[in-house]
């Protein structure tokens, strides 16, 4: 079902990754240092999932995030230093400073924002699903949901609704292994969240989330079938996050040395550039050159952010409303 | 405009006109149609009271059943508007709101906001409200003042026939997520109804009955009530000014404030609870605002701080009486500090 | 008596909005044992039609309503009685309960308000007609307003005519798409209409923006009018009261629009609320911004009249009157000064612009 892959189109998920990875490295830091408020939730480890998907993704596709949402952001095209500046909360960021990192969202873009509220995206995504049914474009729409939101009731209706109306909707859970400090293996019911989809009358599969080959094929393939006006899919990602739930969380929950681990044995990025490299045709200076591109890009963010002015104290009571 | 019609056909003849207006409108709910996936008929039901009767021929798919899951359909209403739709949601009850109240508050009343000013979310979620039909607790609640309290939302009672067309019209073309509140009991309430579309702005209060003596300002199904108890007091030569402010968000201060000015005194009467209602929150304003025009203490009537009972004696204690409104009216005509 | 164990199958009522239903057909014939639940007859209503199924068991002893009755909630439909209660009881049982019976209230139908529609010049347009004398009358409103401008007018002058008032294009419940918003082009939809209703020859009276409507009907279609009163009449000066038409088209609100039409009047008292409602629900409905716009450039262009027909009245060949209110704050009473001798020309002290409606006595008799 995917397309074949150019050597383009992989260079392009290659820097969307590493993008994503630097933008979140970096955030743990300048966070560590004082310079970000309020909460943030890192993506991490998690960035095949997002890349795999986001490449498919036409422009007038939507996608719902949650509160772990950068990657996906980036994934989906919004701009880096308007979301640098957002998680700063300064004037310049993508939503002005009045949304701050669980917030992020570029409509422009399809990028329906980022959630606080654990499964809040998927009815809203099963909206915009049929809003693009009713264009009749073969357009979609993206649920990202993590292993907690897989037990919200609010995920479970839409689920049964997407399939009621028939919707081009994908959910796709990213199971990490924990929600909050609290294990999968203990929250959710079922072995896989992919057996869901049975009760809910779609496809689903379990998918290697730390495979961007892996999570591309199956998106296709939920794709094509959303596209054609088949109904909805579930697809289950597999895959780790390299940081606590929030900034500042000890872990304490996690087996000693997982992190390191998994860092080593499941990075995403590393397996990508492997086989890239030995298959595609691809030379690690290739690489080498993007990773440079990706941390000046991520450096002038930092600098964007920290140099940009606070909102005005007059934006405090802006945009409420359209008119009022 | 000497055609009468229902509170109830006049919202399907707004809908009606706007679906015809306006192809981005869809309206969506449970047994909006009826008969969705049956051997039976479609449009068995047209809505539980009949309200969106006889669309489904006229519009198809673009008025859809949902399964029995607000969240996931109110959530979906939201999630459409964002992406350029423009839908009609019916929450059946206003008391169903308890399971899909975060698809309402926390997504769409702050998109808006919480987006820097880049979504539009146009949204309206009808929904039946208040008590006087022996639906017991979970069926009769007056939460407006709920929604009234959350920035981002707009707030809407429709009175009348004539408003509640004019109002909802205007509901459907605004950009901003709208809750539009149905008293069940006007629903076979006639009145004079324009057959063409008109929309009646937000914010703007209707000056129901004029008069010199006393300010009553009522929402809703009570506007009929302190109208008829206005009627009685007149004849005992007090003269009421019946001010319906017809959206509670945004809310016609000037309005208010202005006939306070003159009368002097103010009965607010709302179906709602008493604690953190619209009562409280008018009863605020004008002292806050018009104090030095207040000659006795506000008068509050509303429903007591107690679920819906079932029965129907204590149901009818329960909703605010033309009896309490003229009681209220005159404890205060007669008020002396 | 065994009254008690008599129980009546009553209308019952289904849904909210049900005040009536029509029996369609009984089911079952009378000595029939019902059994809770069994199917007794089809009942339709507005919205539904129904199967009414038992609510309590017993012997059907009689049934009341018959096919095709309507009847309202409530209303007797059948009566269940075991054997043993002998059929005089029944009896008195019925009469009994329809004697006590006392239907709901069922709100009225809307009455008939004698106004009629007919299609001329693209247009559906409302009007009224009072009286049938020989003499045709066709009054004519001004900006913003309708055939209610006429309301203590088209009366008195129907005693001897007939007299027609309607509604312009974009105004009152005519139609509010307009063609063309130029004065020319009302004054040839008052001729349709003429046309429309089978009026060959009419005096017509014209208030404000009217008053040029008429005026300009006149010269255009000379064998149409047999004469003409302009009443605080557009198209005789420059000057007009601009922020009053900028401020009509754009008011939305009862706070925008009271102090506007206090301009009308020389006593503002006479605005009421139900003038200004009136007015903000005309000014609501789909079209009527685009129509007013469109006739407000018609005539004026935001600072003064661009329409001057006065040049035109010493051609005229009928009789013409000019009544104006002294008071008028919109169009100055100025304006009736230095018209052609054969023009009648009435101003009458201390009124406004509604002058028909402040003075109406007066203007009454000036128009008889």
């Amino acid at each position: 079902m995917a397309q074949a892959l150019s050597v383009e189109d992989l260079l392009d998920a290659y820097r969307t990754m590493k993008t994503i990875r630097e933008f979140e490295d970096r955030v743990h830091v300048e966070f560590a240092k004082g310079g970000i408020p309020g909460f943030v939730h890192l993506y991490a480890g998690e960035e095949a999932s997002a890349t795999g998907v986001g490449v498919q993704l036409r422009d007038d596709d939507r996608l719902a995030s949650n509160h772990r949402g950068h990657g996906h952001c980036i994934a989906k095209g919004v701009e880096v230093k308007g979301m640098m500046a957002e998680i700063y909360g300064k004037k310049t960021g993508t939503c002005h400073g009045k949304g701050g990192s669980m917030h992020i969202a570029d409509l422009d873009t399809g990028m329906m924002g980022a959630n606080g509220i654990v499964g809040g995206g998927p009815p809203l995504v099963c909206g915009a699903a049929l809003a693009a049914k009713r264009r009749g474009k073969g357009g979609l729409a993206v649920a990202f949901c993590g292993d907690g939101a897989s037990n919200q009731g609010t995920v479970f209706e839409a689920m049964n609704l997407a399939t009621v109306w028939k919707l081009p909707v994908v959910f796709v859970f990213e199971n990490n292994g924990y929600a909050e400090a609290t294990d999968s293996r203990f929250s959710v019911s079922c072995k896989d969240i992919a057996q869901r989809a049975v009760g809910f009358g779609m496809p689903g599969r379990i998918v290697d989330g730390h495979d961007f080959f892996a999570v591309h094929e199956a998106f296709a393939e939920a794709a094509a079938r959303a596209r054609a006006g088949e109904g909805p899919s579930l697809i289950e990602h597999k895959l780790d996050r390299f940081f606590g739930h929030f900034e500042g969380d000890n872990q304490k929950y996690r087996p000693p040395g997982e992190v390191q681990r998994l860092r080593e044995e499941a990075c995403c990025i590393k397996r990508f550039s492997a086989k890239v490299t030995s298959e595609h045709g691809i030379t690690p200076q290739q690489l080498a050159a993007i990773d440079d591109e990706v941390a000046k890009l991520i450096d002038e963010a930092v600098a964007f952010a920290e140099s940009s002015p606070d909102p005005d104290p007059a934006d405090l009571l802006t945009d409420v409303y359209i008119k009022y | 405009m000497a055609r009468k019609i229902t509170y109830q056909q006049a919202i399907n003849e707004a809908l009606d006109q706007e679906m015809a207006r306006d192809e981005n409108v869809v309206v969506m709910g449970e047994d909006v149609v009826g008969g969705s996936g049956s051997d039976g008929e479609m449009d068995a039901w047209g809505g539980v009271l009949g309200v969106t009767k006889g669309l489904y021929k006229k519009y198809g798919d673009r008025i859809l059943d949902t399964p029995i899951s607000e969240s996931g359909f109110v959530g979906a209403a939201v999630g459409a508007a964002a992406s350029g739709l423009r839908p009609v949601c019916e929450l059946m009850f206003i008391d169903f709101m308890g399971v899909c109240f975060d698809q309402i508050f926390n997504q769409a009343a702050k998109f808006r906001y919480m987006f820097g000013g880049k979504a539009e979310t146009p949204v309206v979620i009808r929904t039946m409200y208040g008590a006087g039909f022996r639906a017991a607790a979970q069926h009769s609640q007056c939460l407006y003042p709920l929604f009234t309290h959350i920035p981002g939302l707009k707030v809407v009672l429709p009175s009348s026939p004539y408003d509640v067309k004019g109002l909802l019209i205007q509901a459907i073309r605004d950009n901003d997520p709208v809750i539009f509140c149905e008293h069940k009991v006007l629903y076979t309430l006639e009145g004079e109804v324009p057959e063409e579309s008109y929309t009646i702005p937000f914010g703007e209060a209707n000056v129901v009955r004029e008069g010199d003596d006393v300010t009553i300002v009522a929402f809703g199904r009570m506007v009929q009530q302190a109208n008829k108890a206005a009627a009685a007091l007149a004849k005992e030569g007090v003269s009421c000014e019946v001010i319906d402010p017809r959206t509670t968000s945004p809310l016609d201060e000037d309005t208010i404030l202005e006939s306070v000015e003159n009368t002097g005194r103010l009965v607010v009467v709302d179906e709602a609870h008493p604690r953190c209602g619209m009562a409280a929150d008018i009863s605020a304003l004008v002292a806050k605002k018009a104090f030095s025009s207040l000659k006795a203490p506000v008068e509050m009537v509303t429903a007591p701080h107690t679920p819906v009972p079932f029965n129907g004696k204590l149901e009818d204690l329960y909703v605010p009486s033309v009896e309490r409104i003229a009681a209220a009216v005159r404890a205060t005509a007669g008020y002396a500090a | 008596m065994s009254t008690a164990r008599i129980v009546p199958i009553t209308m019952p009522k289904w849904g909210l909005s049900m005040q009536e239903g029509k029996v369609v057909e009984w089911l079952v014939p009378e000595g029939t044992e019902l059994k809770l639940g069994d199917h007794v007859l089809d009942i339709e209503t507005e919205k539904i039609a129904n199967t009414f199924d038992a609510l309590d068991a017993g012997l059907l002893r009689r049934i009341v309503a018959q096919p095709d009755e309507v009847l309202p909630i409530g209303a007797l439909l059948g009566v269940l009685a075991p054997a043993e209660v002998t059929d005089a009881e029944v009896d008195e049982f019925i009469t009994e309960f329809q004697k006590n019976y006392v239907p709901p209230e069922i709100a009225e139908e809307g009455a008939a308000d004698g106004w009629k529609f007919v299609e001329a010049g693209g247009y559906r347009l409302r009007y009224s007609k009072m009286g049938d004398g020989a003499r045709n009358i066709v009054l004519i409103h001004g900006f913003g307003g309708d055939a209610d401008r006429w309301a203590f007018t088209q009366e008195p002058l129907a005693a001897s005519a007939s007299v027609y008032a309607l509604d312009l294009p974009g105004h009152g419940q005519s139609s509010k798409q307009l063609n063309d918003g130029s004065v020319k082009h009302l004054a040839a939809t008052v001729i349709a209409f003429m046309d429309a209703v089978g009026i060959d020859k009419a005096e017509l009276i014209g208030h404000s923006l009217g008053g040029a409507v008429a005026l300009q009907a006149a010269v255009d279609h000379p064998g149409r009018v047999s004469a003409l009163a302009l009443i605080a009449s557009a198209g005789l000066g420059a000057e007009i009261n601009a922020a009053y038409i900028n401020g009509f088209i754009a008011a939305d609100s009862r706070k925008e629009m009271k102090p506007l039409l206090e301009q009308l009047v020389a006593d503002p008292e006479l605005v009421t609320r139900t003038l200004i409602n009136d007015m903000l629900q005309f000014k609501r409905i789909d079209g009527v911004g685009a129509a007013l716009t469109a006739i407000a450039r018609g005539f004026q262009d935001g600072s003064q009249q661009t329409v001057n027909l006065r040049a035109h009245l010493d051609g005229l060949d009928v009789p013409v009157k000019v009544i104006w209110g002294s008071k008028d704050a919109i169009i100055p009473a100025s304006h009736a000064a230095g018209l052609p001798a054969k023009v009648k020309v009435t101003v009458l002290d201390g009124f406004g612009h509604l002058v028909q409606l402040e003075a109406a006595a007066e203007v009454n008799k000036l128009l008889l």
